[in-house]
């Protein structure tokens, strides 16, 4: 038993130096100022900053249901094809990921444009130019196309798990589509669902080079906010660490949020 | 035409693979550069980046020179801006020998002493910069700094959707109706409020709130018209003509001038900012002689000139203009006359307060949105009723399946 524990102590070397000691810096800065006194100056100063908050946040939940929504049906149709093709398919959903994540954004800046390849596509037929980029629905679009296969791989692994035959006895019993889907997929696929949630949310609220590169700057995100404190004039990195906490709280209420939903569908099964 | 070119090229590399290579650059009499050879130093050297000459383009590989006429190897990084140079050695991150920050940033760093001062014995080339450039607002004692390049802020614009005799409007053009969501800006705090300053005639160097207000209005109201707010995106986004005005700094106006000749650029006549990157060594340096000898290389007229013409950016060194080719030396964007020199102003240091000011006025200024502020927090609002009403739902359907 020893043994086995202390096989984790090398990562648990790692948690302690590079995740937990700098999570006590930004909190520690996020409550002093420059001189080290403790203040809330920092905090209070976000009220600001709300349109800010509230965009990053809504933009966020908009990628992480369009996500959600492109997702389920797909890994559920991954999730019943034969082996073979599942893992060709898998493969093929992992794709984009082996390409840079600037690289692919940087794509899309070149599609979206005015005078990119979309609308150089449709002025052919007559149609458009359509404004494209540097509106909150690209930033949106770039989230959704970024980080889908974090939505599509937990769905996926958890829907391979679910027995053909538990849906042909829904069906047997009388269950419509709609039953079959409300009550024994989505309830099976639960857990899926809310890692997935979790795994397109957080990077989608903390991004800010898709907001920089297709909001064309103007959609600023907290992400932006936080490199302009650090990155900025002013360098002020307790400002920065207090928009940072206060991200940080917002993932953990998200989080919070989808693992007791976890807790109560594990009690109703 | 260009296969020739580009034969000669393949050519010209060719030969220069199959010869033994040797230091092709003159320097002066006098200096001794050989004197660290077999003291195996590392000289860690910070620029920006594309800016020194690299041996692109048959031009002068000018760090393999210095490695070659003096022995120390040289590891050179490249940062992106100076607010990030900023952060990297406040924090402690990396140990650097020379960098090459621009003048408010060194004025900053002067005061938080953060930079050695220059032993110009060991840089006698410093006496072939310019006066103009030394004693400067940022370096007043011409202690800490030694000039590198110089620029100013011009208006990149497309000839084939601008009309010229709009031009006279000056820096009004980047707000101009006419072209709305035809025009980018600097995403860059510093430049777009140095620029509006320039428009409604306020100082550069603000040092009042209201000086800030009043720019943060004018930038709020050039929203409507702006496409993006950008940095290097320019160089795409002007070279494929998806815009057709965007403020930059004059050596990267011309790069993209020879890219796309539809390009075109002036500087307007209210003035502009002029812009001087000086070397300095900071603090922490362990190799500050190795590191001055590396500064008097790069003010040697022939590694200033190579510099020069490879990054298209004014050079200060005094001997080099009368060298360079007469399409930059003419060139009114690279080396402009007295009258309009005179009316360009550079940064200074701006106080803590200002700066923390700029960049919140600056955040609104991009985070203010003229159509899309009404529904954003309605919307917001919805979805959050929507969400507690889901929970309570199923809170309710709960109850009542275990009333069965």
């Amino acid at each position: 038993m020893f043994k086995k524990r202390s096989l984790a102590a090398p990562y648990l070397v790692w948690m302690v130096a590079f995740i937990a000691v700098p999570l006590v810096i930004v909190v520690y800065f996020a409550f002093t100022d420059k001189t080290g006194a403790f203040t809330l100056e920092n905090i209070m100063s976000l009220g600001m900053y709300t349109t800010v908050f509230v965009r990053s946040i809504l933009l966020a939940i908009v990628a992480t249901v369009v996500c959600l929504v492109l997702a389920f049906p797909l890994s559920y149709m991954l999730s019943r094809m034969h082996t073979s093709t599942q893992s060709m398919m898998t493969m093929l959903v992992m794709l984009p990921m082996w390409m840079n994540f600037l690289l692919r954004t940087y794509a899309w800046m070149s599609l979206l444009e005015n005078n990119g390849l979309i609308n150089r596509f449709l002025g052919v037929f007559g149609i458009g130019p359509f404004q494209m980029i540097n509106t909150s629905g690209a930033v949106v679009l770039g989230m959704v196309y970024n980080y889908l296969p974090y939505m599509i791989l937990p769905l996926y692994t958890i829907m391979v798990k679910i027995d053909s035959s538990v849906i042909e006895a829904a069906q047997d019993l009388g269950a419509n589509m709609f039953s079959v889907l409300f009550r024994v997929l989505i309830p099976l696929s639960m857990d899926g669902i809310t890692t997935g949630i979790t795994m397109v949310f957080v990077p989608s609220i903390s991004t800010f080079i898709i907001s920089r590169m297709l909001g064309g700057g103007s959609n600023l995100l907290i992400g932006d906010l936080i490199e302009l404190q650090f990155l900025g004039n002013s360098y002020n990195y307790n400002l920065g660490s207090a928009m940072s906490l206060v991200l940080m709280v917002i993932v953990l209420m998200c989080m919070s949020f989808t693992t007791a939903d976890t807790e109560e569908m594990e009690a109703m099964v | 035409m260009k296969k020739i070119i580009s034969l000669t090229l393949a050519l010209l590399i060719f030969a220069a693979a199959a010869l033994p290579s040797f230091a092709e650059v003159d320097v002066k009499s006098g200096y001794d550069y050989t004197r660290f050879k077999n003291d195996k130093i590392t000289l860690n050297v910070y620029n920006w980046g594309e800016y020194i000459s690299n041996g692109n383009d048959d031009s002068v590989d000018v760090i393999d020179e210095f490695q070659k006429l003096t022995g120390i190897t040289v590891n050179y990084t490249t940062f992106d801006t100076n607010e990030s140079l900023y952060a990297k050695l406040k924090s402690g991150g990396g140990n650097y020998d020379v960098i090459i920050p621009s003048d408010y940033m060194i004025g900053k760093m002067v005061k938080e002493d953060m930079l050695a001062e220059l032993d110009f014995a060991n840089i006698p080339n410093a006496s072939l910069i310019g006066d103009s450039y030394k004693k400067s607002d940022y370096d007043s004692e011409n202690k800490y700094s030694v000039a590198y390049m110089w620029g100013l802020i011009g208006i990149v614009y497309n000839k084939t959707m601008v009309d010229e005799g709009d031009l006279a409007e000056g820096w009004g053009l980047l707000w101009d109706e006419q072209y709305a969501g035809q025009i980018l800006m600097f995403n860059n705090s510093r430049d777009a409020f140095g620029i509006t300053s320039m428009l409604i005639g306020s100082e550069i160097n603000p040092t009042a709130q209201a000086e800030i207000d009043a720019c943060a209005e004018k930038l709020k109201a050039q929203k409507s018209v702006v496409q993006a707010y950008v940095m290097d995106e320019i160089f795409d986004k002007m070279g494929g003509g998806e815009a057709a005005l965007a403020p930059y700094y004059a050596g990267d106006g011309i790069t993209m001038m020879q890219d796309n000749p539809d390009l075109g650029m002036f500087i307007p006549q209210e003035g502009s900012n002029l812009y001087i990157d000086a070397m300095c060594i900071p603090k922490t340096s362990k190799n500050k002689q190795a590191a001055e000898m590396f500064i008097n290389f790069m003010c040697e007229t022939s590694i200033a000139l190579a510099n020069a013409e490879y990054i298209c950016y004014s050079s200060p060194q005094i001997e080099v203009p009368a060298l360079l080719d007469e399409e930059y030396s003419q060139n009114p964007m690279m080396y402009p006359d007295e009258d309009m020199l005179s009316r360009c102003t550079t940064y200074s240091v701006l106080s803590d307060e200002i700066n923390s000011a700029m960049d919140l006025a600056w955040s609104e200024v991009r985070s203010f949105d003229t159509s899309g502020n009404g529904w954003l927090m309605p919307v917001a609002l919805v979805l959050m009723l929507a969400i507690s009403i889901f929970g309570f739902v199923r809170k309710w359907k709960k109850e009542h399946r275990n009333d069965y």
